[in-house]
Parts: structure tokens; sequence; C-alpha cells
């Protein structure tokens, strides 16, 4: 008994911590979206929480980085991102080489501060 | 608006969707964000099946990032749980503004649940780029495949990075955990065409980094109704001084 809960505690707990207070959100859009069109106030000002959220999240896996990356200096990261983001600037909004430079700043920035 | 993509039927329709999303440069980001996202839950002692498991139900990679560090790393469930449910307050206003492209007069709730569970950013950016080009009837099943097609993609790279993290120097490893911050920073600016857009983008940033620094509780949850707010409310003035 103990050793199949030991098995599967970490899928319950996938489930009640994870899926669960995540999805509760869709399904409080799902209910509010209801007879709202794409250009209601409600919706253009929730565009507007939801990106600056998402940027939140960004800035935090960056300038507070846990595991292998913590291990790489914050002035490294910050000026990783910062080179990335020149990069996909300047090739008319590539994602794709935005990030290939920031990757390579990074690696390069580790490499000169002896990781 | 132009109309740039029309479908015979349905299944057409869903299985443009899924091409659409192995041919997008999502397709790159998911994968590099997904092998990072591996390489984490190796380093957690999660297993691999787990993590597939994790990306099907919970299908967003910060949610994932948070849930795989904390539950991972031994905090108590709670506090997994509020953390979880903080970085997904944007999947709120993402479903708030994405069903009505999707719907149509005769759609039905249930037509939307699928849509619905498959929000993210990948599908939320890509959907919001090219559904307005598109004949409404088709819509839901367009999305629907973009969706698959982004789900599976993320959820084969996930084993790929797993196994890859095995493997890998401590610096390198790192460098596959900052994929995901770089790929989501750059999406989103890339969709942040509108000025409202690019403001609550940088000032998200520069929020959620002070918040955080000064350990305010909530700090997510201030980011995003402070940042965006004061960017709807610059856009609103400055289309009443138009």
């Amino acid at each position: 008994m103990n050793a199949i809960w030991t098995e599967l505690f970490p899928y319950v707990a996938l489930i009640l911590v994870g899926y669960l207070p995540n999805e509760m959100w869709r399904a409080f859009g799902l209910v509010l979206a209801r007879g709202l069109n794409e250009d209601s106030q409600i919706v253009v000002w929730s565009r507007a929480v939801a990106t600056a959220i998402l940027a939140g999240v960004i800035a935090k896996l960056i300038v507070f980085s846990g595991g292998a990356l913590g291990g790489i200096p914050l002035g490294v990261r910050v000026g990783a991102a910062v080179c990335g983001f020149v990069a996909f600037l300047a090739t008319k909004r590539s994602v794709f080489a935005g990030v290939l430079v920031g990757e390579g700043a990074l690696l390069l920035g580790g490499w000169l501060v002896g990781l | 608006m132009p109309t740039t993509a029309t479908f015979p039927s349905a299944t057409a329709a869903f299985r443009g969707g899924v091409k659409s999303a192995l041919t997008s440069a999502f397709f790159l980001v998911l994968a590099g964000t997904y092998i990072g996202m591996g390489a984490l839950a190796h380093g957690f002692g999660l297993a691999s099946w787990w993590l597939a498991l994790s990306t099907v139900l919970v299908w967003a990679a910060p949610a994932q990032v948070i849930l795989i560090s904390s539950f991972g790393g031994g905090a108590p469930l709670i506090e997994v749980a509020l953390a979880v449910s903080l970085s997904a307050v944007r999947l709120f206003p993402m479903v708030v503004a994405l069903l009505p492209l999707l719907r149509t007069e005769g759609t039905r709730v249930r037509d939307l649940l699928l849509p619905t569970h498959f929000t993210s950013v990948s599908m939320w950016v890509e959907s919001l780029r090219l559904l307005p080009g598109m004949p409404r009837e088709h819509r839901i099943s367009f999305s629907n495949g973009l969706s698959v097609g982004y789900m599976g993609t993320a959820a084969t790279f996930g084993f790929v990075g797993y196994y890859l993290a095995a493997e890998l120097p401590p610096v390198l490893a790192g460098a596959l955990l900052f994929l995901t911050p770089m790929s989501f920073l750059m999406s989103t600016a890339r969709n942040a065409k509108a000025m409202m857009d690019q403001l609550a983008l940088v000032l998200g940033l520069a929020l959620g980094t002070i918040l955080t620094a000064a350990d305010v509780k909530l700090d997510l949850l201030w980011t995003g109704i402070g940042g965006g707010t004061l960017a709807y409310f610059v856009h609103r003035l400055r289309e009443a001084a138009e």
C-alpha cells in the first residue's frame, strides 16, 4: 500500500496543486467571456493585464533564476537577454534569431567568467 | 481584413492548424522551451512521464516551471498551489480575449471547452494573429489543430531534454533553462504591435523585477493589474486625444 502511494503521490499532487489551480483561471475566463466581443473594453484591458503578468514571469525567470541557470552570474543573464532582444529587433522581429543570439551571449559570458 | 486561408471542411481546418503549428517559429521556440523543461524535471528527480502528463494537463510553461521547481524542491503543497495559480492568472484574460474570436451565433459552450483548455501563450499569440483572416466557422477546428500540434511538439521535446540533461555539464544545462524566458520575451514582443501591448510588456518587466526584489506578496498579481491597467489608461488617453 505504502509503495503504491509513493509511486502515485507525484501524480495526485500534479492534479491537486498543478492542474486544478492552473485550470480554474481558464474556466473563469470561459464563464466571463460569454457575451463579450473582442473590442469590448474589458477584453482590451484583460489583454494588457495578461501581457504584463507574462512580462513579470519573464523578468523573474531571468533576474531571480534558480537551478543551473542561477549558477550563471546575474550580469551575464541580463546582458545576454539584452543582446538577444537587440538581435530580435535588428532582424525584423525574428524570435529564432533573438533566442539564438541570447543563448550564444549567455554561453560566451559564462565562459568569460570562468564557468 | 483580407482572408488568408479558407478550408473545404472542419477536418481540413484542423489539419491546417496542425501544419501551421509544425511550420511556425513557435515550433522551434516550444522545442527549446520544453527541452529546458525536461532538463528541469530531470534535475528535480521527477519522472519523464510525469512531465509529459503535466504538459497535457497544465499546458502552461510558467506554471510547469513553478510546479516542477517548487514541488520537486519539496515546498509545502499549499504554497505550490498558490504559486502555480498566481502564474496562471494571465490565462483568464487570455481566454476572455480569445473566445470572442472563436465564437459564432451557433457555438455551444461545449465546443469552447477544448480551446479553453488549450489556451496558452503560443496558441494564444498565433490564434490572435491568424484567426482574424479566417472564416468564423472554421476557427475552432483550426485553433484545436494548432494546439494539438504545439502540445505534441512540447511533450516530445520534454522527453528529449529529460534525457539530454543527464549528459550535459552545468553551463549547458543553464543555457537550456535560459530558453524559456528568452523565447517568451521574444514571442510576447513580436505580438505586441499596438502601443498598449508594448507598454504593458515594459511595465510588466520592470514591476515584476521591483516587486520580487522588494519581496511583495502576490507580486505577479500586482505586476499584472498595476502594469496592465496603467498601459490600458495610457492607451485610452491617447485615443481620446486623437
